[in-house]
Formats: structure tokens, sequence, C-alpha cells
């Protein structure tokens, strides 16, 4: 204000903890909720995505290893993160949306205590999603949840930050990696979040974050045999169709959830696993 | 000096098949517009006359479904919706003999396994379900108690009754009211539990029965009148359901292939390890989903292991399924018989090389003597594709990241198997195998308390146990 | 004696043979026995079952009120089961304790049941508790009455305290001292054993140390011959011949009582050892009120009606 020019802030994307650009080269205008210009995002392309996957894939196998206490810590330590930027994330989403002061930090709030509650679901949900079964023989049978692999997040388009953050930290939080693409409109919280996510102790792929439109790339995450799992809360409901569809030739988890904290959003993403062994000597 | 067994026929006599049956839609038989016939595989005589459900035919059986759960149905509490259940459960213990000699006449499996397995656990499904009808609210994590309303199933021919009781137990459970379709070989024990419901006083329309083939299947899918389907059938059929129910609101759950690893190592107790392999890929003739259809073997014991299978196999009786001595039956269907004999040429002409115990098969009747294939490779057909019928497919490994690697490496995910005497081996397997069911030094065990179902390609959702129950209420988290 | 090229004779050689044998899931074993337990044997291959069956049992005196008189009876029962019917076949031995041997031994040759032999139990049967010395004179008296079959004891607390080249010794020693005057069986008292990984062990310590036969139990404890017990000492002997090209025999003793139990051991044999087995030469079954079932079952099957015992004899 005082006349110095501010320098600003080039929006990237996210793959295995790096900041490329889109390998597309390309780049598209977002502009406020009035229409003014507030920066140049990534068009991020397919092939994007499929590195992202190939991220995503490759550190799957570490991250759902890792205990869930240790799962919880990190998520904990994003949320921590998170809070430490409080100001810079409820100013972006005001130019982004044009919300009140008060309204955006109330979202900037909510994200981190929905990241701090989703926390500290990692070590509790298998004792309630679990079981030991009682079977009809000398058998010993427990069905434990486990993470699905790999999950596509389409991020819904209100509340840029809070929409991304309920859809990203249950997928999170039992194992699974992501790759979310960000709200079309409002992507640069979600883009943002990555400075939290790469100060956490999250490995590298465990979160890839792409930004460019939706009606491109969703039918790519639709199809690539890669992906195990899709959040479609940020598509229309009239697209769901095509997309379920789409997803069929490799039976993706595809589901889209309305409210912002329920177990169910970590579930829907896990798998069931049932063992078998005799009791003798 | 030989032990030879003498025949020892289960009798037909217990069993009464009429010559033609119609549908049961809404409490009562309503005859069908046509009909084809059912046979016996083992003898191809024809059992009966089962009607072809068309698109009328379905349409009345989801009115006549969706009229029993508004009126009726879900105006009950869980207790009293409980209370059926037991009764069908007890009615089924009843005419278990009535059911096992039906079934395998049906299916061709043998009577052993029909008496021993199939109608038991069928029974137990109904008993365990019908305990759960009145503490939904404590069903999982996130779940609700609301029933979706009119659900269609459709089962597959390998274990038509117990397919029957997956299904239809939960779904009565929960509230919801049922559209069933059984295989069109296996229809009968289906139409026979259609009189228990009846005996056991079930309202109208709770349970419909609607006999067909794939028309009808798809009348069923198709139809806006239901709210959730269930389908256990092979992984290409799930799929057409799956894009068919995309654009809808329809809730889905699938049991499809698989192509099941069972892995020994070295330390393994041989001689159960074995009778584990010889069930896993032989019991029901190998028409399993879960079925251990690739045996993957340490190099180490490998010789030893294949010596002592091959001199076991010789053991396993083959003939007349209603004998009671009898080990495998026949292939359900010609068609079936055909798909197999397709895939053990392709795993002769890719080079593996194949055995079987000398064994006579009847001149009438679809047979496959039991078979394995050795010096298998992850590339040969018969290594990727389920064969559905007695025949395994033998490869080996060096390390235990080798074998969990060859175990994984496919598209299906419902079973494995584990054979270990080391605990803390188990246990690391069990965690890095990507399968529904793990099987640790046992195999083929099954329970309604148990969940049961597949990762990626095998389906969606899990049959059983809580995790079972849940699929059946709206909005349920897993 | 070269132990069949398997072990040396020392301690280390036999622990390291015993520890390398694959280990019983009990369940699996369970399982397999319960299935072939569902075997159906009817009609002709029922009436040929009762009549091997008969050929097999040994029949069995062992109380301390054994009297010559009780012996005598008893051995005529096992040359002729049934008096009205001499298609009846005799049975495999008649086992009693060596006080005893001579005495049935006399009587069985002056009723001209020359080629039915007695079976002595010795080593201090049945606890096996007693000094070599004891063990080794009651062996020698057997065999001096006439028992041409052994049926020795191992050293039970030896074998669960891992002193298990002891028990290996003993069994050498008294296989010595038979030579070939008399055939030696080893009873492994499975019930005291418990597990079935220990039977299969005690099994191929047994073998090695030149057993002719396995037996599973002196009847004195319960749980004795049950199936999975008698699958796992099948399962050894049939390893074992594909090791050495020996066959040794197998005596499932005690709780056999019915003719389904032994037909349902038969069914064992036949599906695990193989019909290479199912002669007396090689499998006996120890029992004493079997016989009259197997009688009273025969009975049925000729004549088509359900026998009473009043037709049998009780000795």
């Amino acid at each position: 204000m005082s006349g110095r020019l501010e320098v600003m802030k080039t929006y990237k994307l996210y793959i295995n903890g790096a900041f490329p650009r889109t390998e597309s080269g390309r780049s598209y205008e977002i502009t406020s909720n009035k229409g003014e210009f507030l920066a140049n995002a990534c068009l991020a392309s397919r092939k994007d995505l499929r590195d992202a996957v190939v991220a995503a894939r490759a550190a799957q196998p570490g991250w759902a290893k890792a205990t869930a206490y240790n799962r919880g810590q990190i998520m904990y330590r994003i949320a921590e993160m998170l809070e430490g930027r409080s100001d810079q994330f409820a100013q972006e989403i005001s130019l982004q949306t044009g919300a009140s002061a008060k309204e955006s930090l109330q979202e900037v709030s909510d994200s981190v205590d929905l990241l701090v509650w989703y926390a500290g679901w990692s070590d509790k949900l298998p004792s309630l999603a679990g079981s030991t079964n009682p079977v009809s023989g000398p058998f010993y049978n427990f069905t434990i949840p486990e993470a699905l692999g790999v999950v596509g997040v389409i991020t819904p388009i209100d509340k840029p930050l809070l929409g991304f953050v309920a859809a990203v930290a249950p997928i999170l939080v039992s194992g699974n990696t992501t790759v979310a693409l960000a709200s079309s409109t409002s992507p640069l919280s979600a883009i943002s979040f990555a400075e939290v996510v790469a100060t956490s102790d999250l490995p590298n792929g465990v979160l890839n974050i792409l930004s460019g439109q939706q009606s491109e790339l969703t039918p790519w995450f639709a199809s690539h045999m890669d992906i195990d799992g899709l959040d479609i809360s940020g598509l229309p409901t009239d697209q769901h169709g095509a997309i379920k569809e789409a997803g069929v030739e490799n039976l993706k988890r595809i589901s889209a959830f309305t409210k912002t904290s329920e177990p169910g959003r970590i579930l829907a993403f896990m798998e069931a696993k049932t063992i078998w062994h005799p009791i003798g000597n | 000096m030989n032990f030879e067994y003498a025949a020892a026929p289960e009798s037909r006599s217990v069993v009464k098949i009429d010559p033609e049956y119609g549908h049961f839609i809404n409490g009562k038989w309503i005859n069908g517009s046509s009909h084809f016939n059912s046979i016996n595989p083992a003898t191809e005589e024809v059992l009966s006359r089962i009607a072809l459900g068309t698109a009328a035919d379905v349409d009345a059986a989801v009115k006549a479904a969706r009229n029993a759960f508004d009126k009726s149905w879900s105006k009950l509490s869980g207790r009293e919706r409980g209370k059926y259940l037991f009764r069908i459960a007890r009615i089924m213990q009843e005419r278990a003999r009535e059911f096992a000699v039906l079934e395998t006449l049906d299916n061709g499996k043998p009577i052993r396994e029909s008496r021993d397995v199939d109608v038991p656990l069928s029974a137990a499904h109904f008993f365990y379900h019908a305990g759960w009808a009145d503490k939904l609210e404590y069903a999982g994590v996130d779940t609700t108690t609301t029933p979706h309303g009119v659900v269609g199933q459709i089962i597959p021919w390998n274990f038509p009754l117990l397919m029957l009781a997956w299904k239809v137990a939960p779904a009565l459970a929960t509230g919801n009211t049922v559209v069933l379709k059984p295989a069109e070989t296996t229809s009968l024990t289906a139409l026979l539990f259609a009189q228990v419901c009846q005996q056991a006083g079930l309202p109208d329309g709770v349970v419909n029965i609607v006999t067909g083939d794939g028309s009808t299947g798809s009348a069923i899918t198709s139809h806006p009148g239901i709210d959730k389907i269930a389908f256990t059938g092979s992984t290409e059929v799930g799929k057409l359901i799956a894009r068919a129910v995309a654009p809808t609101n329809k809730s889905l759950t699938l049991e499809l292939g698989g192509k099941g690893a069972n892995i020994v190592f070295g330390d393994a107790a041989i001689d159960e390890t074995v009778e584990g392999i010889v069930n896993g890929i032989f019991f029901n003739q190998g028409h399993v989903c879960c079925a251990g259809s690739r045996l993957i073997l340490q190099e180490s014991i490998a010789d030893e292991v294949l010596e002592k299978l091959k001199r076991r196999m010789e053991k396993i009786r083959v003939g007349d399924p209603l004998d009671k001595n009898t080990d495998l039956g026949a292939i359900n269907s010609g068609e079936q018989l055909a798909k197999i004999q397709e895939l053990t040429a392709a795993g002769d002409a890719e080079g593996a090389g194949r055995w079987s115990p000398n064994c006579t098969l009847p001149d009438k009747g679809f047979w496959f003597a039991p078979t394995i294939f050795t010096g298998v490779t992850q590339a040969h057909r018969i290594a990727r594709e389920e064969i559905f019928g007695p025949v395994l497919s033998v490869l080996t490994f060096r390390t235990p990241a080798e074998a969990i690697e060859k175990a994984n490496n496919t598209p299906f995910g419902l079973s494995a198997g584990i054979w270990s005497e080391k605990g803390s081996n188990i246990l690391w397997a069990s965690q890095h195998l990507r399968a529904g069911v793990i099987w640790a030094n046992t195999f083929n065990k099954f329970d309604p308390a148990s969940p049961f179902g597949g990762y990626k390609e095998s389906g969606w959702g899990r049959e059983g146990g809580r995790h079972g129950l849940s699929a059946y209420l709206k909005g349920s988290a897993k | 004696m070269s132990f069949y090229g398997l072990v040396d004779g020392s301690d280390s050689s036999l622990r390291n043979y015993l520890k390398q044998l694959p280990g019983v899931d009990q369940v699996g074993a369970e399982a397999r026995a319960a299935m072939l337990a569902t075997r159906s044997i009817k009609t002709t291959s029922k009436a040929w079952a009762i009549d091997t069956a008969i050929s097999m049992v040994d029949l069995t005196t062992l109380e301390g009120a054994d009297t010559p008189g009780k012996v005598q009876a008893l051995c005529s029962k096992a040359f002729r089961p049934d008096p009205t019917d001499s298609s009846v076949p005799h049975v495999g031995a008649v086992c009693v304790y060596n006080d005893m041997v001579g005495i049935a031994r006399q009587h069985l040759d002056s009723i001209g049941a020359h080629e039915l032999p007695v079976a002595a139990v010795s080593t201090a049967f049945p606890s096996g508790r007693a000094s070599m010395a004891v063990k080794l004179q009651d062996t020698e008296d057997a065999i001096v009455a006439g028992a041409a079959e052994i049926d020795m004891v191992i050293d039970r607390g030896a074998f669960l305290s891992g002193r298990l080249i002891e028990v290996f010794e003993e069994i050498v020693t008294i296989r010595e001292v038979c030579g070939d005057r008399a055939h030696l069986k080893v009873i492994l008292e499975t019930g005291e054993l418990v597990t079935l990984d220990n039977v299969r062990k005690a099994s191929y310590l047994a073998m090695l140390a030149g057993a002719d036969f396995v037996k599973t139990s002196t009847g004195k404890v319960a749980p004795a011959a049950t199936a999975p017990v008698v699958l796992v000492m099948l399962e050894a002997v049939r390893d074992f011949y594909d090791l050495t090209k020996v066959r040794i025999g197998v005596k499932p003793a005690g709780g056999i009582r019915t003719t389904k139990d032994a037909i349902k051991q038969l069914v064992l044999v036949n599906e695990t050892a193989g019909p290479d087995w199912l002669n007396p030469s090689l499998f006996r079954i120890g029992a004493s009120a079997l016989l009259n079932d197997l009688l009273m079952q025969r009975m049925k099957m000729s004549d088509g009606y359900y026998a009473s015992p009043n037709y049998v004899t009780i000795d």
C-alpha cells in the first residue's frame, strides 16, 4: 500500500512433493467473484494426472504401512501448519469468493478443526469398523478395514478450502494416497494447501494437487485403470452417471458426499479384509 | 487287497419335483408364459420345466414387492421381522434332506457337500440375520436404519440355495422386500424356498421369485421400481450391470470372479496343506469364485508337495453326485464344460504340463477329471483367467515377497490362502495380500458372521457379518 | 545298526531328524479325519470290511484279575468267534500280560489254532516306569513263554522332557532282544503325548529304532486311538515307506468299540497309507468288546434283521 510492489505468487501443481508447472505449459485465469484478475493457474493436462497417479501409487504402500498413530500425528501437524497460515488462507478465500473476512477466517478455522477431527480417527476407526467374527468352528476370524489404494478427488467448487480439506483428509487418514483436482473456479486455496503439506511430514506423493478444468480432466480420472476410487462430490449430480459408467472398467469405488464430517467418508475408500486361522496345537 | 466302496446312493424319494413351475409372486404361484428345460447335469435327464420370466412378470413382482414394502413389511417392528426369519431358518433345517437332494439333482454337486455344507450354511444365514433385524441401530459406525425398499437380486448356479440365503436373509432382516432371480440352470431349490416362505407365513410379496435367463435378469436390473441391485456372477456381467446402473440412483453390490492364490511356504504342515489345496480347487467341482485356483509353491518344497498332491488326487472319487461317497460331481452345464475344455486346451497349447489321475467318467452328463497344470507362469491364460472348474494352475516362488507379488498380480482380489507354520509370516502375508478373504492354514470356510467379498475387479461390498448387512441400509458406509 | 541310513544313532542326529519333520495342523487333521468318517460303507463292501476287521482284531485281556480260565475262554473265542458259523475268520492275535502267555499259547495249540499268534505287553506295561533290567526281563519272559509279538511301551516321561535318545535306545534294545523270535509293536501312548506333532515325531522315532508296528495306546489312558491320531500315524508309515521301501504296521487300540468305529479305521487306512496296509500283517485293532459288535453286524448282513447280544458268546 505504501508504493512497494508486491511479489506475486506463481501457482503451480504439487506432485510427488515437488512444485512443477503443468507439462502442457498451459494456464488459465483465476478471477475474483467480481471478475478481477487474481492469478494464472496451471491448466493441468492428462499427462500431469498420469504423473501424479504414478507418484501416488508409489507412495501408497509406505503410507498405508505407517502406523495409525504416525498417520494421525502427521495429519495433526498439517492442521498445525494450516493454523499458522490462517490469515494467508482467509485472505485468499475472500479474494476468490468475496466472502467477508470473518466468514473466510471461519472457513479456515473449520478446516483446521476438521483436519484435527479426521486425524483423531486414524487409530480408532479400525476398532469400530473391524470386528472379530464368532464363526462356528475352531477358527480365529477377524475383519480389518484396509486402505483402498489411490483415490482421485474432484473438489467441490464452493468453500474452496473446506471442501478440499473435507475430501482429502478422510481419504488420507486411512492410508490411501490421492490426486486431487482443485476447484476449477477457485483453485488457489487447494494449491496453497500444498505449502502446508510440504512443511508437514507428509511423505512425497501421498497428496498430489492439480489445477485445471473439471470437464477436461474428470473423464481421465474416471478411466484411469490405476485409480482405485473417486470422490466426485465436486461434480454436478447430472454428470455422476457418466463418470460412474466410465469407472466400471476397473470397478472403481465412486462416491459423492454432502456432509463434511462423517466417518463414512473414510470408510467409503476402505476395503474389508477377513482372515481365518485355525486354533489348535 | 482292494477296498471297493459299494454304491451308497442317497434316496431321491424325499424330493417331489413338479413337471412344470411358474413364478412365485405376491405369495402365489403364477403361470409362466413360456418354459425351458432344467436338467440334471449328471445324467442329462430333464428334471422339470422352468418358467421364462418376462418383463411383465418382473414388473408384477416389483409391484408386489413395493406393495408389500409399503403396506406390510415396513410396518413391522424389527423384532417381528426377525421372528419370520427364525421360522424360515427352522423350516429349512426341518426340510434339510429334501433341500440337499434337490440341490444335488439340480446342480450336480455331491450330496455330501449339499448335505454338510450348502444346506446347513443356508439355514445358518437366516438364523444369524434373524437376530440383526431388531438391532439395526448397532449395525455400524455410520449406518442409518432405513432400508432401500425393493431389492433385485440375481444369483449364480454354483451354490444356488446358499447364494439365495446370502441375498435374502440380510435384505429381509433390514426391512427390504425382494425380487430374486435364480440362475437359469438351477432354479429348483429357490422354488422350494418359496414353499418355505409360505409355510413360515411370510406376508405376500415380501419375497418374490422370478425364474428365467439373462433377459429376465436385465429386466430386473433395469426396472425403475427397484432401489437396490445385488448381483453375484461373472465379472463380465457384473460390469454390464454396473454400467447400466451408473446413471440411476440404484445402489449396487457385486460379487464377481476370482483367481485365488493359494501360497504354500516351505515350513507348511504338508499333509494338511495338501488337503487344503484339494479342498481349495476341487470342492464344488471348482465352481467357486474364491477357489484357490493358483497354487503358488515355494520352490524348496514344490516337488514334495506335488507328489503328495498327485497321490491324494488319486483318491478323489468322481461320479454319481447322489452317492454319499462321491467327492467330485458333475460340471453344471454343457456350456461350462466347454469353457473349461477351452481354457485347459489353451494350457496345453501354452506349454503347461497337464496331469489328471485315472478316473472313469460316466458317459452321460457333463464331467471333467480333476486336473493340475504344472510349469505355469503368470503370462499363461490359465494363470490369469477364471476357469471355474476342477483345474489347478501351479506356479513357484523363491522368496516371500515374490509370492505376494505373484499373488497380487491380477485384476481380481477375492481370496487367498497362506500355508505356513510361522505365525508372524502368516500375519505378514495377510497384511500384504490384496484380497477380501484370506484363509491361513485352511481354505473355503464360510460363516454368516464372516464378511465375504473382493478387492478390485472381484466386486463391490461384502456379504455376511455386520459389513454385509450395512449394504442393505440406506446411506451407509461399508 | 543302520537305522535305515536316516540317523546315525547319536542324540544330535536323532534330534535334527525329528526337528525337520513337517508340523501337523490339528484342525486340518481333524477335518480330514472327519471327512473320511462320512464314507458310507454298505452291502458288499461292508461285509468285506467286517470280515477284514475281525481278522485284524488283537483280542485283548489286560486285567489284574485275569486268570487262566479267563485267558483260555478268550483264546477259544479268538479262534472260533462264532461257534455256530465256521465262515467267520479267526482274529489277528490274542493279547495278554506276559505271565499269561504260556497259558494262552498252550490252549491255542490244544484247539488247533497254531497260526494264531500270542502278543504280550511288556516293558512294565502300561506305565513303563521301571528299570531297564526289569523291562528286558519282562520281554524275555514273554518270548520264552511263546509270545510271537511284543507290545512295548515307550518312556513318555523321557519323551516329554526331551530325552529323545533315551526313548530311542530303549526301543533299539528291546528290538535286539526280540531278534527274529518276535515282532515288535511300540506303544506311543498318544493320549499322553497329546499333540499331533508329538505323535508324528514319536512315530518316526519308533520306526527309526526298529519298530515293526507303531501302536497308539495301552488302552488304559483316554483319549486313545482317535481318528486324527491314527491318521497321522498312517501318514507316517506311508511316508516312511517312500523313504525306506519298508512297510511298518499300525495298531490303534482303545476306544474302538463298534463296527462303525472299526470300518472308519479301515477307511482311514485305505485312503491314507493305502490298500497295501489292509491286512493283519500291517494293521491290527486292539479291542475286546468290538468283536461281538462285529459279529452282530455280520449276522445282520447275512440275516437281514437286527441281532441280539444273546446270539454272540460273551467269551
